[in-house]
């Protein structure tokens, strides 16, 4: 019996026999004894909740193992109570709800039966408790090692993607085979799946059009290359090249990821619109008529386009950097041509990240709100449709349900298809060999290619970049361009009353809300999620295949459907939850974990496990390789998963439009309220003002994570003798 | 292994006190307290929040989203309600919330002072609902773009049709927007289901682009991207407010409306303030406030001076719109999947 397992019995007990077992109502005041003792579920369960009482002999049974240490089957007493307790916990608390039984079945007991609240801390840590209990056990019998650190792991991560994503979205997708008045009707379901708009394929033969699925998987097809291909180019540019800018083009290709949603849109309306800036110059100085290009699939697509490549950037550099001179040198050594060696050595070694930054940017053109709302025109795509399936006019949830099924297949296709190009081949690059070589130069066309691509986007960017700016500095853009501060006096007016300073702007309460909610779930993401990918490339146990499906689920998931099903799922007991910054905070975590995975999935399968072997076997203790070794290593993947999710708490629009309150109003749906109202004005200025804020955060992150330094050397660096650099 | 326990203890502490400091933060006290979804204008959704707590001391938590979002919402929470009232948007899916009984009935004292229409959604509705303000449906369009393409000045519904405004119409997809169904609903009840669909499909050569949101067409025909665009009058006239170069037009055959609604949700934790603001937004000091607030809409207290900017009522050729038959959801969801067959798959 170890400590650690001890303490987890002992935390069963506090949250079972100490602190409050329900959550408390939001008008009640609770005293000092309703968080301690007498709220507890001993005290609830002698006081007529009798349903709570069989909790007590699972943890009762935690103890045997404590009071009889000579016992010999420790692990399975340690499981048997886990799962028992986590069994009863789970029947009790969806059997009560709020107004008695919650199944017609169990109403011949007598209606409407007991009632109970949502639960609270107790709780949320007596089941905890239980479920580290239970790995603790598995552990002792042999799983994973023995090692009850990783099983642990591997049980909560399991158990927080069962409750925050899992639950939520089968609520939902149950509706998929409900008719109107939710009856089981699975004839809806094929009636509906089989829609003619959404499979038609009338655009091929005609001019009509072709069915959403299709018009969907075309453009994810299109921006998945578009931005693997550009965030090659720019991750070329940034690690191999002697290009002067560099640092500038680091800066300018991250800035579209922290651009509010709707700015790329309107930006790009204000210039090419049929009104807009640059249609007008080319109709006075040339004579191109003006149209309504942009409205439809290019549009649409250079959004995107503009939008994630920086995502393919993030986990292409990572990758890039990785990849050892050594073999390109051997290849060099045999002769081949710079060319040859970039096409059969380089290329093939960043695979792993080129099929990431595929996928991401895939799924991410899938799960796009934004930019198919202002853009699309008639080019309809599944994201928006499921919105107006169950805002829209039809409200028709069902439907929304079917067209989730199918999007989530998209994904999962794309996945699917992932791996199997990825294959069993190894690309381990970063090993504790000597890596004396200096990393080619790029092949000419390979270079001159990444800076015709790298180079007039990144103009293109800045162009779109400076409308925004322009935009929040102008009475009207567009229309009147009168220099003003008053949209941003507007947002964020601070006045001096005698108390201090009062925030008076109408903006601020979405600021901080919204800053408060991004700065909590960036580290969590992070941390889940590199702990996910530290245990999917690092440990072998069964089930990893859907473990690593269930992962990347929630982001596969378009946001309005997350949205929805979190209040479906959270408004009621046993899990309450709605109307709370937590309820944001973890949509947030579970939506952008999975950049966490793949790019810490990206960064690790590069290092090659010699390294913690030769670091362990010098003696040092694993706390130690971990910190000095696999941490430093991974610092890519932390700064990018660290950054993508404070960016995206602070852009999401989609899922959090049903879970924001009053008190944890978000910025993005302040700003969709002023697009609707057509206050472009006020909406660019606030989004400018979350850009700055965003440009500090990631900077920040840079400067505590610090970069990774791999032992290579640059070829202007005078060689020395030492073969390897010390990592830091 | 300590340093993934220390790891792995940090980030569950972390989760914990996340937990912790939100649900600690509470939200509304019971007593005093107004749970409040707001569906027009952020200004006016403002406006109102702070002027019923300045007359009453009531703490209002005011979240403000489109209609058809609110809706999906209170449905979504019909288990376990978190707003007491429901104030502002179109009236469908108000009726639509009636219809599914997720709102409270309640007979103001206020309903004598409230204009016929706002009177006959209360009795259609059964009581659930009632009308705040109304606006007529119409069009726009910009003047400087109809003088460059020559189109001279469109009067009505039928001039939409001519074949100089070839991709030159902008209105929202009914299946989005309310705004655009209440287009659909007013051509069928002017001219007959079948006239009114051999309208449609010839408007739809001349239609650029159905947007998604139904004021859209409003920005795009002050932008100049749309020479004309179908919305809700008060929408366009906000942009003419805003020196955009657009006429706001009430078109010749007669139009139809929306009523804005209010309704209080059924299961309300704070009834009795529900209750209360329902009867001060109907009175015509609260009602005045839209205008304050550049929402010209007109209001449904008789008593409430209309705003000079916002389209008369009187002025413009409203239709008898039956609510009850086009608001119900059997007869939407019929006419929608028929303009979808029949209209928006044909070729331009």
């Amino acid at each position: 019996m170890t400590r650690a397992t001890l303490g987890w019995i002992v935390l069963c007990w506090v949250g079972f026999a100490l602190l409050p077992w329900y959550g408390f109502d939001r008008s009640a005041s609770p005293t000092i004894a309703d968080y301690f003792v007498s709220g507890s579920a001993v005290a609830h369960g002698f006081r007529g909740a009798w349903w709570l009482l069989p909790i007590l002999v699972p943890l009762g049974m935690t103890l045997v193992p404590v009071i009889r240490p000579s016992l010999r089957q420790k692990g399975t007493w340690l499981l048997a109570s886990g799962l028992l307790g986590l069994a009863l916990i789970v029947l009790q608390g969806f059997s009560i709800g709020l107004n008695g039984w919650t199944m017609d079945a169990l109403k011949v007991f007598g209606e409407p039966g007991p009632r109970q609240a949502g639960m609270g801390y107790g709780a949320a840590l007596a089941s905890a408790a239980l479920l580290i209990v239970l790995c603790h056990g598995l552990a002792a019998r042999g799983w994973c090692r023995g090692d009850a650190f990783i099983t642990s792991s591997i049980g909560a991560v399991v158990a927080l993607i069962l409750v925050f994503v899992f639950f939520p979205v089968s609520t939902i997708l149950a509706s998929a085979f409900a008719d109107n008045s939710g009856n089981f009707a699975p004839s809806e379901f094929i009636s509906k799946f089989m829609d003619k708009s959404i499979w038609g394929l009338d655009c091929v033969t005609s001019d009509l059009r072709c069915g959403v699925a299709w018009n969907t998987l075309f453009l994810g097809l299109l921006v998945a290359f578009g931005t693997t291909a550009l965030g090659l180019a720019f991750a070329l540019i940034a690690t191999r090249t002697e290009f002067r800018y560099k640092k500038l083009l680091r800066v300018m290709s991250v800035l579209p990821i922290i651009t509010p949603p709707f700015v790329i849109g309107l930006a790009l309306i204000l210039l090419f619109g049929r009104s807009g800036a640059l249609s007008n110059l080319l109709w006075e100085w040339f004579g191109v008529p003006r149209s309504r290009w942009i409205y439809g699939l290019p549009g649409v697509l250079i959004a995107q386009l503009l939008a994630f490549t920086p995502i393919a950037f993030l986990v292409l550099i990572g990758v890039v950097q990785g990849i050892s001179p050594t073999l390109e040198e051997a290849s060099q050594t045999l002769r081949a041509k710079s060319w040859t060696t970039f096409w059969t050595v380089t290329l093939p070694l960043m695979r792993p990240g080129l099929a990431n930054a595929f996928l991401l940017g895939f799924v991410e053109s899938l799960a796009d709100f934004g930019n198919p709302l202002v853009l699309a025109g008639n080019y309809e795509v599944l994201s928006t449709k499921i919105f107006f399936a169950v805002v829209g006019a039809q409200q028709d949830q069902g439907r929304a349900a079917v067209l989730s099924i199918i999007l989530l297949a998209f994904t999962l296709g794309a996945f699917w298809m992932q791996h199997a190009w990825l294959g069993k081949k190894v690309y381990t690059t970063v090993t504790g060999k000597g890596d004396s070589g200096i990393p080619l130069p790029l092949p000419r066309r390979v270079a001159l290619a990444s800076y015709f691509t790298a180079i007039p986007w990144a103009i293109f960017t800045v162009a779109v970049y400076a409308i925004i700016v322009v935009g929040a500095f102008v009475r009207s853009m567009g229309r009147d361009y009168t220099p003003t501060f008053e949209h941003f006096l507007t947002a964020f007016r601070v006045e001096r009353a005698d108390w201090g300073l009062y925030f008076s702007g109408s903006a601020w309460n979405s600021f901080f809300a919204t800053v408060k909610v991004a700065a909590l779930s960036a580290p969590l993401t992070a941390a889940i999620g590199l702990l996910t990918a530290y245990l999917l490339t690092r440990q072998r146990f069964s089930g990893q295949r859907s473990f690593e499906f269930g992962t990347l689920l929630s982001f596969a998931i378009p946001g309005t459907v997350v949205g929805v099903s979190y209040i479906l799922a959270f408004n009621v007991p046993p899990i309450e939850i709605t109307g709370t910054g937590f309820i944001l905070v973890m949509c947030f975590v579970f939506r952008n974990m999975p950049v966490g995975v793949r790019s810490g999935i990206a960064t690790l399968s590069q290092i090659d496990k010699s390294l913690d072997e030769a670091s362990l076997t010098l003696g040092a203790r694993s706390a130690t390789t971990m910190r000095r070794v696999v941490l430093p290593l991974l610092r890519p993947a932390i700064v990018a998963s660290l950054v993508y999710s404070f960016v995206r708490a602070m852009t999401a629009v989609s899922a959090v439009i049903f879970l924001v309150t009053a008190e944890y109003n978000m910025a993005t749906t302040y700003i969709v309220g002023r697009v609707e109202a057509g206050e472009f004005g006020l909406a660019i200025a606030y989004s400018t003002a979350l850009i700055i804020v965003m440009l500090l955060a990631i900077v920040a992150i840079q400067l505590i994570v610090g970069e990774r330094r791999l032992g290579r050397r640059s070829a202007s660096a005078a060689p020395s003798p030492v073969a390897v650099q010390a990592v830091p | 292994m300590k340093l993934k326990k220390t790891f792995a203890a940090a980030t569950m502490l972390a989760g914990t006190m996340t937990a912790l400091s939100f649900m600690s933060a509470g939200a509304a006290q019971a007593q005093g307290a107004l749970v409040m979804y707001c569906a027009v204008q952020e200004e006016w959704c403002r406006a109102m929040t702070t002027a019923f707590e300045r007359e009453t001391g009531i703490k209002v938590s005011m979240t403000r989203k489109s209609s058809g979002e609110i809706y999906a919402q209170v449905k979504a929470e019909s288990q376990n309600p978190r707003a007491d009232i429901w104030w502002g948007g179109t009236g469908d899916p108000h009726m639509q919330a009636a219809e599914e009984g997720l709102t409270e009935e309640y007979k103001s004292p206020k309903m004598s002072e409230l204009q016929d229409w706002a009177v006959r959604q209360w009795e259609q509705s059964k009581q659930r609902t009632v009308g705040i303000y109304s606006g007529a449906l119409g069009f726009g369009y910009n003047t400087e773009q109809a003088k460059a393409n020559n189109i001279g000045e469109p009067k009505c519904w039928a001039d939409l049709l001519k074949a100089e405004l070839k991709d030159e119409v902008q209105v929202a997809d009914p299946n989005s927007s309310g705004t655009a169904y209440t287009l659909l609903a007013t051509i069928i009840q002017i001219m007959g289901e079948d006239k009114g669909f051999e309208y449609l499909k010839a408007l739809h050569k001349n239609v650029n682009q159905y947007t998604k949101s139904g004021a859209a067409p409003a920005k795009a025909t002050a932008l100049g991207e749309t020479t004309v665009g179908i919305t809700f009058m008060h929408d366009m006239v906000t942009m003419v407010v805003d020196k955009a170069p657009v006429k706001v037009v009430a078109p010749c055959e007669g139009t139809g409306y929306e009523i804005g609604s209010m309704s209080i949700i059924k299961g309300a934790k704070n009834m009795d303030s529900a209750k209360k603001f329902y009867d001060w937004a109907l009175t015509a000091d609260a009602q005045k406030l839209g205008a304050e607030a550049k929402s010209y809409q007109v209001p449904s207290n008789k008593n409430t001076p209309i705003p000079p900017q916002a389209p008369k009522l009187t002025d413009v050729k409203l239709i008898n719109f039956d609510f009850a038959k086009y608001g119900s959801s059997d007869e939407r969801r019929r006419l929608l999947s028929k303009w979808d067959n029949e209209v928006k798959n044909l070729p331009k």
